[in-house]
């Protein structure tokens, strides 16, 4: 039985189901609520523009750590469960070497590196930030992305190749043990506090107009979306120009045939982690500076929504995981208007939840290679 | 008899599953007393050590076997364990705490029904959530299944920590149609962040009661103190009869669940584990058999989260993050998936070594040598070796040894997928059938290799 | 097409066309008896597997069709897999269903045992209409199927494998199984069931390998276990799904004495191929499908000299 015959019956009986009635219904008294909600003043538009702008900041970060998650998906076959650390791991890297850069000199090294573990050196004294120290940020954000693809090299070499022809499954269990000992390695180094790690008060900031009010747009927003809008473009360059890009996209679509057609498989997949590892580690580092705070477990906490942004974007499509990246971030910080605000993340589960039952092959497919 | 006759016996004796069971039990045991007389305690510290390692090994060991039901044997890949073992304790706090006006300290009090009722609500209300899941989610590739279960448990605990949920007031009376209820509840929740004082009778005690076996007890204990343990033995004796309760009850997950997977309800499951398009085919509801086992699984693994916190104090949602959850699989792949006996060795194993493990190491460390004080943080270690002195390095190791336990179970997991990863009693050798399977009229089956010798009964 | 030019001479039973041809099958009969207490085993079998045993055989007249398939369309993206097919089995037969590569035969068979939904056309199961319903629905009605690649299930021992199939197995209700005054029942019925998986294992002369798990068969003995397998859910039509494909020419020789047998005692057959000769040796009528549709539908002999499925094998394929 073939994958396509597979599917084709998987779609007949859910199409069946009376639960995609429900979602209509679902959908439909969201948007009644919505409408009524602004006509009556209930909620206001400039406090709406406010949540979109902050969920499409959160949605580039969680495409851009969705790129690699996903190319890896596709390529090698395993949801990695550690691609959240991967994150975590280029954050603190990054952030150790804005402080290293910021505060050299005036502090110890070792504290600086170990992103002021313990209490002994703030980012906000430092100065953290794109505009009061724009070196020590770009060399963080690079030295991110140099970390964590070092590390992702390093893991694979040690620990999925020697693996490589076991079942997506035995991957995904040995990936959740490289996340233990990631997080809590990162724990042991850099402590378990939950640090300030910018100047958020020196942040320079607009005020937005937004007809009955106005919304905030700071110096960390826009160099967020610079970043990542440049870098999402690099990878559709790299993907759509270079040979190599070329046979990446047949492998995540075939890689039996890619390796009868003799693309060299392990260079394709060194150059996935470096793509994909890069990526992350820059998101881990963006997403600190944006958000300001920085601990040990937060790139676990995102991993769940990369992974419904993968889903929803479809498995090896990096346009999907940048769309559906911004799709589950709209969600999770928009839901709020119709749900309680500790329901966010848990409203992009249930959509991602959605589409695995009604879509499981993504809502961008069709396109889904690369 | 030969020498190899008797070397043979003595193989088939390590063969038999309760002798690798018993070895592995008194190994641990033994080491846990041994280092309890390196740390110089009395009988009072020996009681305690043994009572919090069978606590564990009774929690680990239930809550693997459930999980070897989902995916040892049905090849469900659940990893929204810990999302169940919450709702199971939440209900039971929910229906059994004593409503607030007469419980004392809690702000949110429950529904005061007997502690019985409110385990056997949280049991169903395990199962009915797995039920939820499973309905929509068993039709998923297992990868796919795996993060709905993940965000499952996530959604779970969102709810636990939400202030929409933390109180709410019970009207004095229900009118439902034809009938009114007056329930005794004035404010229930879920308490929200601060989670839920379990301040319903003890339930050691609740079950000792029903059994009319208090009296006896509170002879023993009474005997224990006049005898060995001067002041205030009760808490330790609770400790080891409540450890000696879990360990009635993995007993009790062992029979249930070897007489499912030793059943045809097991050998459909096993064929679904290995490959449904052909359970289907030889005309099995393969749909069916996946809830069902979900079901069973899920409510279990309610039961496992109700014993493991229902004799703590308190319950708060960080306990429920999926790291639990991830304890559960690393201790369900020690011993094998596919095996009950294994899972119990490996919750055993694990709860031993790997989760207890570390603390008592550092403690025996400390113990040994006369130790300072550890440095507060990485920073700090390091700076030692710039003196070429490693200590502040090995104390801080040493007092992060709960950190680093997680790091060496996650080390343990990469090694056992590379090396193990069938597990110590892998390869699913418990014979899926109630019945012998060599051929009727003979009663040998000597010398054939996979002969079902896990499988009789008992 | 050079695989038929291969395997014609490993061909078991160098038999004229006629592949109703007594003399054939009754010799096949006494090689299937040579093994110990065949004969034992073979009226176990009847008796356990309920077989019927005065089906109307040998009658040249039109006989009873269980299966009957009507107009049944696939199409995958477009490209349309199976194109109005339309054919019935009959009662006792041995039919063969032959083509190249991607003509729809093991499309086909997936439509006719509910793993597939057609886009058009019926199924009809001893006059029950069976479309769109699901395998197992499928197979509890008496129509059991093989696959194409053996799918024995690895971790399981041959017998577990053999113990899994009979239909109506009370201890497959969980609470049954475990609840202490029903699981004595349970444990009664399946020693009667073991009994009836050993006459089927020793039938198939694979006893010896009973404890074996199925993942260390090798392919031909994969494909015995699983015909004892589809057998033992008491099938009336067995369609298997190249049934000879990597099978060694003894083994295979062995197979289709077994099959020949069955059919003797009134199991009915649909057998897909694509080694053309084996089944025109074998089979009483062949359909050949090409590109989706059924090309002919005949004798043995019929086919053969079909312009047509000579111009689709011979002048397409070469």
């Amino acid at each position: 039985m073939s994958v396509s015959e597979t599917y084709v019956r998987y779609r007949r009986t859910l199409s069946e189901e009376p639960l995609a009635i429900g979602v209509l219904l679902v959908a439909l008294w969201m948007a009644w609520s919505l409408v009524s909600g602004l006509l009556t003043g209930g909620i206001q538009i400039s406090s709406l523009a406010s949540l979109i702008w902050d969920g499409l900041l959160r949605g580039l970060i969680i495409g851009l750590a969705g790129i690699g998650l996903s190319m890896t998906y596709s390529i090698l076959n395993f949801a990695n469960f550690a691609h959240g650390d991967y994150l975590t791991t280029g954050a603190f890297a990054g952030m150790g070497t804005s402080y290293l850069v910021a505060g050299i000199g005036e502090n110890s090294v070792g504290a600086l590196l170990l992103v002021g573990a313990g209490g002994s050196v703030f980012g906000g004294a430092l100065g953290i930030g794109v505009t009061t120290a724009p070196i020590a940020v770009v060399l963080g954000a690079l030295l991110a992305g140099i970390v964590t693809i070092a590390l992702a090299l390093a893991i694979d070499r040690f620990v999925y190749r020697p693996i490589r022809d076991e079942s997506g499954i035995a991957l995904l269990i040995t990936s959740i043990g490289v996340a233990f000992a990631l997080r809590y390695l990162l724990q042991f180094v850099y402590g378990a506090g939950v640090r300030g790690t910018t100047a958020a008060g020196s942040v320079p900031r607009v005020n937005v107009p937004a007809i009955d009010g106005t919304f905030r747009v700071t110096a960390h927003d826009i160099s967020l979306v610079v970043v990542a809008g440049g870098l999402m473009l690099g990878v559709h360059l790299l993907l759509q120009r270079t040979k190599l890009g070329k046979a990446m996209r047949a492998m995540s679509d075939n890689e039996d045939l890619a390796r009868i057609t003799g693309i060299p498989t392990e260079r394709v997949i060194r150059t996935t982690w470096i793509v994909g590892a890069g990526l992350t580690g820059v998101a881990g580092y963006m997403f600190v500076l944006w958000k300001g705070t920085l601990g040990f477990n937060d790139g676990w906490l995102l991993l769940l929504l990369v992974f419904a942004a993968v889903i929803l974007g479809g498995i090896g499509s990096i346009y999907g995981a940048i769309g559906g990246g911004i799709i589950i971030g709209l969600t999770a910080s928009v839901s709020v208007v119709w749900i309680p605000s500790e329901f966010g993340r848990a409203a992009a589960f249930l959509v991602m939840i959605v589409i695995l039952l009604f879509k499981p092959e993504g809502i961008f497919s069709g396109r889904t290679t690369a | 008899m030969s020498a190899t006759d008797i070397r043979g016996r003595i193989e088939g004796l390590f063969e038999r599953d309760v002798t690798l069971v018993l070895a592995v039990l008194g190994t641990l045991y033994l080491a846990y007393i041994l280092a309890g007389v390196a740390f110089g305690y009395g009988l009072r510290g020996q009681l305690n050590s043994v009572a919090n390692l069978t606590f564990y090994i009774g929690v680990f060991g239930m809550l693997a076997l459930a999980l070897n039901l989902h995916w040892g044997y049905t090849g469900l890949f659940n990893i929204g364990i810990v999302g169940f073992m919450g709702i199971g304790i939440y209900v039971t706090a929910l229906v059994s705490k004593p409503p607030v006006a007469e419980g004392g300290a809690a702000q949110v009090g429950g529904f005061g029904l007997p502690l019985s009722v409110g385990i056997a609500a949280g049991v169903i209300a395990a199962g009915l959530f797995g039920l939820l899941v499973a309905l929509p989610a068993l039709r998923l590739r297992a990868d796919y299944l795996a993060i709905v279960t993940v965000a499952f448990s996530e959604i779970v605990r969102f709810t636990m920590m939400s202030r929409t949920f933390q109180t709410f007031t019970v009207p004095d009376t229900i009118d439902l149609w034809l009938f009114t209820f007056d329930p005794t509840a004035d404010t229930v929740g879920l308490g929200g962040g601060g989670g839920l004082i379990l301040n319903y009778a003890d339930p050691l005690e609740a079950l000792l009661r029903s059994l009319f076996l208090w009296e006896p007890y509170l002879g023993v204990v009474a005997f224990v103190e006049r005898n060995y343990i001067p002041n205030n033995p009760k808490p330790v004796i609770d400790g080891v009869a409540y450890g000696i309760l879990l360990l009635v009850g993995v007993g009790l997950f062992y029979v249930l669940l070897s007489r499912t997977g030793k059943s045809p309800f097991g050998r459909v499951l096993k064929a679904i584990r290995e490959d449904e398009d052909v359970a289907n085919a030889l005309g099995k509801d393969t749909d069916r058999f996946k809830l069902t086992a979900f079901v069973l699984g899920s409510a279990l693994m309610g039961l496992g989260g109700i014993l493991w916190y229902s004799s703590r104090g308190s319950i708060t949602p960080p306990s429920f993050r999926p790291n639990i959850t991830f304890f559960i699989w690393i201790a369900l792949i020690i011993g094998g998936a596919g095996s009950n006996t294994g899972s119990f060795l490996g919750g055993a194993i694990f709860a031993g070594l790997l989760y207890e493990g570390p603390r008592y190491f550092k403690n025996l460390v400390e113990t040994a040598f006369e130790l300072g004080d550890a440095p507060r943080n990485f920073g700090e270690a390091m700076a030692g070796f710039a003196s070429l002195d490693p200590m502040p390095f090995v104390l801080y190791t040493l007092d992060s040894v709960s950190q680093l336990r997680l790091v060496i179970m996650g080390v343990v997991l990469i090694w056992l997928m590379h090396n193990r990863p069938e597990g110590l009693l892998g390869h699913r050798k418990e014979t899926a059938s109630s019945v012998d399977l060599a051929r009727p009229g003979t009663d040998e089956a000597p010398g054939k290799p996979a002969a079902a010798d896990g499988g009789e009964e008992r | 097409m050079s695989e038929t030019d291969e395997s014609a001479p490993s061909a078991s039973t160098p038999v004229d066309d006629a592949a109703t041809d007594d003399a054939q099958t009754d010799g096949d009969d006494a090689a299937g008896e040579a093994p110990a207490d065949g004969s034992a085993s073979e009226t176990g079998l009847n008796e356990a597997m309920g077989s019927e045993a005065d089906f109307p055989s040998g009658s040249d007249g039109e006989r009873y069709a269980p299966l009957e398939v009507e107009g049944l369309r696939k199409e995958f993206g477009g490209i349309v897999a199976v194109d109005d097919v339309s054919f019935d089995v009959e009662e006792g037969t041995l039919t063969g269903l032959i083509g190249p590569n991607g003509a729809g035969k093991s499309t086909t068979f997936n439509l006719i045992t509910g793993m597939l939904n057609p886009d058009e056309g019926a199924v009809r199961f001893n006059g029950e209409d069976v479309t769109g319903l699901q395998p197992h629905e499928v197979a509890n009605r008496g129509l059991a199927r093989t696959f194409q690649i053996a799918r024995e299930l690895e971790e399981m021992t041959v017998l577990e494998n053999m113990m899994l199939a009979p239909k109506g197995q009370v201890g497959e209700s969980l609470w049954r199984s475990i609840m202490p005054m029903t699981r004595g029942a349970v444990r009664e019925q399946e020693t009667e069931q073991l009994e009836r998986v050993w006459e089927v294992l020793d039938f198939f002369e694979i006893d010896h390998l009973a404890q074996e798990y199925a993942g260390n068969l090798s392919g031909g003995q994969r494909k015995l276990l699983e015909m004892a397998r589809a057998l033992l859910t008491d099938p009336d039509v067995l369609l298997l799904d190249e049934p000879f494909a990597g099978v060694n020419p003894s083994l295979e020789k062995r197979l289709l004495e077994h099959v020949h047998e069955l059919r003797e005692q009134g199991y009915t057959f649909l057998i897909v191929e694509h080694d053309m000769d084996l089944i025109m040796n074998n089979c009483e009528r062949v359909i050949v499908m090409h590109q989706g549709r059924i090309l002919k539908d005949g004798t043995p002999t019929e086919i053969k000299e079909s312009e047509e499925v000579i111009e689709a094998y011979l002048g397409g394929e070469v």
